[in-house]
């Protein structure tokens, strides 16, 4: 227990100090924007699903980015009976560890957790390496359990990493890309359907973010107006005070 | 109307004049001093605080679970199901961070007027036993949401009692209820949160602020009010609390409250110092995350902690000085000889020992939210490195200036010029 301690005060911390690794794009997100969510959404059921969940998220939530009951009903669920259900996932833990090494996590909060530009372009970064089980392996998570799941999308692309000296002295790391095939989608395309994926996960990890942000504006309208008539209360109180 | 409540009021009365003379007592009739600047909005402020996170505490006790199994997700519920859930939790993330802010600047408002120094002394200790139950409510509650910050910085505080020599590992279990921190630990944690301590935070504010009505509020002059009497017996320079104080507060409170929303609404992770980002990863005790960092309120003495280096292969000294960081406050009262209390006639001593006090603690405190590597390392070796990290030295000259600060107190404040003190208050 003190080694578990002294490992936990005073770790290099190798990961962070590593460098920080691959360079996060901007995630050109928009809450407000409905199509992108719900885009997001058939990714997210008809790719992201069969593996990782979304348990704190009800179906009938989906209302809010502007969809039917109906369309959620017929398009998005397939693994619940009710709209009210939330948004499980088949996968027992068990065979997911067993088939992935660790178990997919829920995607409920993944946003709040990793941050929307991480996920942007860990999602447009996969590459095909031979070397790790399943063939697949990713710039910004290196040796993710996770194969390219939309790779039909993206096509194949392969990656050489260099380690290079700048001019003056410093290490630095080289990304080149490759596309081995192509996919259906082109690169324009498919950074869309990411930021569409990533804009959803957002939206999921808090649904109430938009009303919060409305609500707020209130408040505070609200109290600047009390603060006016508190100001003027103590003003008048304190007029015989010097 | 109005007569009928003077009615029922006499009825009261009649049966309890306890409650008029108490109101006459500390509201009143309570002279307050009338030069109160803004540091004096805190003490009221932390009051209102610490009701907020009273009330939000109960609505947010009536959905959570305390159970290692439905933790995490029962705050999510909370986020995401129950009817202005999100208002709530973020209201009591937000509150937890704000009480911190508040109590350190009414802390800092001691500082510099004196306020700790004879005849308060007793206000002094009281306010420091209420700083320390608040730092143990705030750890307590943050293993709530079962996050990987809060499984792991309980683990890493707990184990800090594992340190202590002979009994320390048995008494990290009896702390936990595991060999890890577990579902037992978890169900402590939250009876300890919201039941134990805030009850002993209570008890604690109304001693508070009896020791301080009995002898008076310091002002930012530093005189006693108490000794320019007019003939009515009333201190020339001191106003009624109610309704003088009451309604400036009112107004303070505002503008507090509209800060607070600001934080609420718009930013309520405030950039992951009020909640951590990796809370958002459900507590995995497989899995260590790379870096581990406490909440920004505790990170000037975790700071400290990681200073200190180990002995025998032993934390306990870093333990040892944390525990002395906090302890040393109580004395503070003692510490200074100067003999008057208001920065604004003490001399150039005290005026640079603050400084550089308050400017340490703000590097203690950024250090300790940061990994060490965060300066870098040196680019020579030495015998004397036993660690090439920059910011682990930086800690180590911070926690130097930290004790000197107090240490040296005696002394400095002794040999200090001061200024000659005013017999009334200037406004």
């Amino acid at each position: 227990m003190r080694k578990l301690l002294l490992i936990l005060l005073f770790a290099p911390l190798a990961a962070l100090a590593a460098g920080g690794g691959y360079r996060l794009d901007r995630a050109p997100i928009n809450p407000n924007d409905l199509v992108s969510l719900q885009s997001g959404a058939r990714t997210f059921v008809n790719y992201c699903m069969n593996c990782h969940g979304a348990q704190y998220l009800r179906y009938n939530k989906l209302t809010e980015i502007g969809l039917t009951e109906a369309q959620i009903k017929d398009n998005l669920m397939f693994t619940a009976d009710k709209v009210g259900e939330t948004m499980k996932v088949a996968l027992s833990t068990k065979d997911g560890k067993a088939w992935f090494g660790v178990a997919p996590p829920d995607l409920s909060v993944i946003a709040r957790a990793r941050g929307v530009d991480w996920l942007y372009t860990y999602l447009r970064t996969f590459y095909r390496d031979p070397k790790t089980p399943n063939g697949w392996n990713n710039a910004v998570f290196p040796n993710v359990g996770m194969p390219h799941v939309l790779w039909t999308l993206q096509g194949e692309r392969g990656l050489k990493i260099e380690k290079v000296k700048d001019l003056g002295g410093h290490e630095k790391t080289e990304y080149h890309w490759t596309q081995l095939s192509d996919g259906t989608q082109s690169a324009v395309e498919y950074d869309r359907t990411a930021r569409d994926l990533v804009n959803f996960l957002a939206w999921v990890g808090e649904p109430t973010a938009s009303a919060r942000k409305r609500i707020g504006i209130i408040v505070l309208w609200v109290l600047g107006v009390l603060f006016i008539f508190a100001w003027l209360l103590k003003r008048s109180y304190w007029k015989d005070i010097h | 109307m109005a007569s009928r409540l003077m009615a029922l009021w006499d009825w009261v009365d009649s049966r309890m004049p306890t409650l008029g003379e108490e109101y006459r007592k500390h509201m009143s009739e309570y002279y307050a001093p009338k030069n109160f600047n803004f540091w004096y909005y805190f003490g009221a402020l932390s009051i209102m605080v610490l009701a907020i996170q009273i009330l939000s505490g109960i609505w947010l006790t009536m959905s959570y679970k305390p159970d290692a199994a439905l933790a995490f997700g029962s705050v999510e519920y909370i986020m995401r199901d129950v009817p202005g859930g999100w208002i709530i939790r973020y209201i009591h993330t937000t509150g937890a961070s704000a009480f911190f802010v508040v109590v350190y600047l009414h802390m800092f408002r001691g500082l510099l007027y004196g306020s700790y120094k004879a005849p308060r002394e007793l206000v002094w200790i009281f306010g420091v036993l209420i700083y320390l139950t608040l730092m143990g409510e705030a750890f307590f509650g943050y293993l709530l949401p079962w996050g990987q910050m809060s499984y792991w910085g309980a683990q890493v505080i707990v184990n800090l009692f594992g340190t202590v020599p002979f009994i320390g590992p048995d008494l990290a279990v009896w702390i936990r209820g595991d060999y890890v921190v577990s579902d037992a630990t978890l169900n402590r944690f939250f009876a300890l949160h919201v039941i134990a301590l805030p009850l002993a935070l209570i008890g604690l504010v109304a001693a508070h602020i009896l020791a301080l009505h009995d002898v008076g509020s310091n002002n930012p002059d530093g005189i006693e009010i108490k000794k320019n009497k007019g003939p009515d017996g009333k201190p020339l320079d001191g106003i009624p609390f109610h309704p003088y104080y009451t309604v400036k507060d009112l107004a303070g409170a505002v503008v507090f409250l509209a800060l607070f929303s600001v934080v609420v609404f718009f930013v309520p992770e405030m950039g992951g110092y009020f909640i951590e980002y990796n809370n958002f990863v459900p507590a995995d005790p497989l899995v260590t995350p790379a870096h581990i960092a406490p909440v920004w309120y505790f990170t000037p003495y975790y700071s400290i902690l990681r200073a200190v280096p180990p002995l025998f292969h032993s934390q306990f000294p870093g333990v040892m000085a944390m525990g002395l960081a906090t302890m040393i406050l109580f004395f503070l009262p003692w510490l200074d000889r100067s003999p008057v209390k208001s920065i604004r006639y003490r001399g150039p001593y005290w005026k640079f020992a603050v400084t550089v006090f308050v400017i340490t603690f703000f590097m203690l405190g950024y250090l300790g939210t940061e990994p060490t590597t965060v300066w870098g390392q040196f680019g020579f070796d030495a015998f004397f490195l036993d660690t090439p990290d920059v910011a682990t030295w930086g800690a180590r000259v911070g926690t130097v200036i930290y004790f000197l600060f107090f240490f040296l107190m005696p002394w400095y404040t002794a040999r200090d010029t001061v200024k000659p003190v005013p017999e009334r208050v200037t406004s």
